[in-house]
């Protein structure tokens, strides 16, 4: 079994955002960041199925600048077997740009699976898992949040509004994860240290010319100050009056 | 002159709410581009193209209906394969869709086979001459980015119930529109639809939202949240990310940064502190009313109405409260 998972560095997203100084990004003083959270899901089920198969690789490939090593050998150390940086001095937010370098990368490689979290925090779009798939012309579930692989096929849970779908589909495949599917593990203190020797590459991002370009970038407005009405169930018959005259829904 | 080409979402056989606003947004931005025509894909099962005369309500001039059995539910490929061969054949200045589970994976795809700059998620659109701009809610909601787009056809993806459907008097001429593939034989196929909970609205469609959090101390006790959801009668029921990894409630059900994101009118968190992550998913809510023991938890702070109080005492009686004004009406 050969996986790829294609990861993203993100803000922590507990952060409280900041416009930058450009107008057209954030502020990044004093931000941490990490493994996006779908991503690290990604990771944890490329893991887990290489070792439910006894055999195989999981590669990680981030695209950015050289920040992202730092991301790749997290992947390293929760037990990914090398790590690829695809180096470009942003990543910019055109979906379609940044698949188009992660597909002229993957394209050489046979895998039998290739992953992405279903949207990172960051751009919040969704775009480059399901466009990487077309570019490479493979079979693509969107946002699984239960997957299952035997005899060469895969199975799908996929969360519609209020309802759900079990999709099948024919490997090589690509697979967006969904949250839900897997708890992702904990670097153990000998993962970190064999992190440190894994193989990392390289090489130049071959990005698409971005046509989606950050105009500017706001908070949105601040809600009114809350207001605490009352105490226990004596403050029923005040919130019901409140909900019926001031808010008008009810 | 523009022509906008727009997916109008389809479950089983019925039009879904977000196709009608995916017209209006097409609708509108046709007409400040000179007065396009609007073109909006049908696809369903056969007798879906009856839905033409909803779409022509909202502003559709032509409804290309693509009917095939296998269509009753998202054959994702062909749906992709036909619009994409469809755009190819004709000029379209942008193609709208909902951002929804279909919309989320149908527009990466036609970006692709297109060649086509994609926008998702947006809550604002703008056309002047050859700018498009839109306004997109990234960071879970946190940073409002506006982006602009150069290329055609542009893809944009909207947010569901951020534009209204707006009706405008046209009658829409139907097409039928040739699968570009066979639908019953793609590479990725629906093998079940499992429904959820009959005779209550999704999270994105519902008015009113009643959310519970671990407050509620035990699963059983979700039964309270469901019994004030039925009192309001037209609410969905949703739960924070704490109480769905404890598995009292599907994951489906989670609002918040990594779940799902609503601004329903009104929006009751019972039993929620309010983290930043429950936050980010509802703080668009129009309404939002508190319930919880702690005077000092976050969610009191966004809160247009908070009670203190154990949430077993006062959500039920507030559902009576609510029950009795609901009479009243």
């Amino acid at each position: 079994m050969k996986i790829a998972v294609c990861i993203k560095r993100t803000p922590d997203s507990e952060t409280r955002f900041r416009v930058g100084a450009s107008g057209s990004s954030i502020d990044e003083g004093g931000v941490k960041f990490d493994m996006d959270d779908f991503a690290s899901y990604a990771v944890e089920v490329a893991l887990q199925l290489k070792e439910k198969a006894g055999s195989g690789e999981v590669v990680a490939i981030a695209l950015g600048p050289d920040n992202v090593q730092e991301t790749l050998r997290k992947a390293m150390s929760m037990g990914v077997d090398r790590g690829v940086q695809l180096k470009a001095d942003a990543v910019p937010f055109d979906g379609l740009a940044v698949a188009k370098a992660l597909a002229a990368e993957l394209k050489s490689s046979a895998f039998d699976l290739i992953f992405f979290g279903k949207h990172a925090f960051d751009t919040s779009e969704g775009v480059v898992g399901t466009a990487t798939a077309e570019l490479l012309d493979l079979p693509c579930v969107t946002a699984a949040s239960k997957l299952e692989i035997a005899n060469g096929k895969g199975t799908a849970r996929r969360e519609l509004e209020g309802a759900a779908e079990m999709v099948e589909f024919s490997l090589p495949a690509v697979v967006t994860i969904d949250e839900g599917i897997a708890r992702p593990r904990y670097p153990s203190l000998k993962g970190i240290m064999s992190a440190k020797k894994k193989p990392l590459e390289t090489k130049p991002a071959q990005l698409g010319t971005p046509r989606v370009a950050v105009k500017s970038m706001a908070l949105p407005p601040d809600r009114p100050p809350g207001r605490i009405i009352g105490e226990g169930s004596a403050a029923v018959t005040e919130l019901v009056k409140l909900l019926q005259t001031e808010a008008k829904v009810l | 002159m523009a022509n906008f080409l727009v997916f109008a979402e389809t479950r089983g056989a019925d039009l879904r709410k977000v196709a009608g606003e995916a017209v209006s947004v097409a609708r509108r931005l046709a007409d400040a581009s000179g007065g396009g025509e609007v073109h909006a894909v049908v696809a369903g099962p056969p007798g879906v193209a009856q839905k033409a005369d909803t779409l022509g309500r909202f502003g559709a001039d032509v409804v290309l209906a693509i009917e095939h059995p296998a269509l009753a539910t998202f054959a994702r490929e062909a749906v992709a394969a036909t619009i994409a061969q469809r755009a190819k054949s004709a000029t379209y200045r942008a193609i709208v869709l909902g951002f929804t589970a279909q919309g989320r994976d149908l527009g990466p795809r036609l970006a692709a086979k297109l060649d086509a700059p994609i926008v998702s998620d947006v809550t604002e659109v703008q056309i002047a001459g050859d700018s498009l701009t839109v306004k997109h809610p990234a960071y879970a909601n946190k940073v409002v980015v506006t982006l602009s787009i150069t290329g055609t056809p542009a893809i944009v993806s909207v947010r569901p119930s951020a534009f209204a459907a707006t009706e405008v008097a046209r009658a829409a001429r139907v097409e039928p529109l040739a699968p570009a593939i066979d639908p019953a034989t793609t590479r990725v196929k629906v093998v079940q639809v499992i429904e959820g909970a009959k005779g209550r609205p999704d999270l994105a469609d519902a008015p009113v939202i009643v959310a519970g959090g671990r407050g509620l101390k035990a699963p059983e006790n979700f039964k309270l949240v469901e019994d004030l959801a039925d009192a309001f009668g037209n609410a969905a029921v949703g739960a924070t990310r704490a109480v769905t990894d404890e598995g009292w409630r599907p994951h489906a059900d989670q609002i918040g940064q990594t779940g799902r994101q609503v601004s329903p009118q009104l929006y009751v968190a019972v039993g929620i502190s309010g983290a930043i992550q429950h936050l980010a998913g509802m703080r668009t809510s129009k309404t939002i009313v508190a319930i919880n023991k702690d005077r000092e938890a976050p969610i009191f702070k966004v809160a247009d109405y908070g009670i203190v109080g154990d949430v077993l005492e006062v959500v039920p009686a507030l559902t009576r409260a609510v029950r009795e004004a609901k009479k009243g009406h």
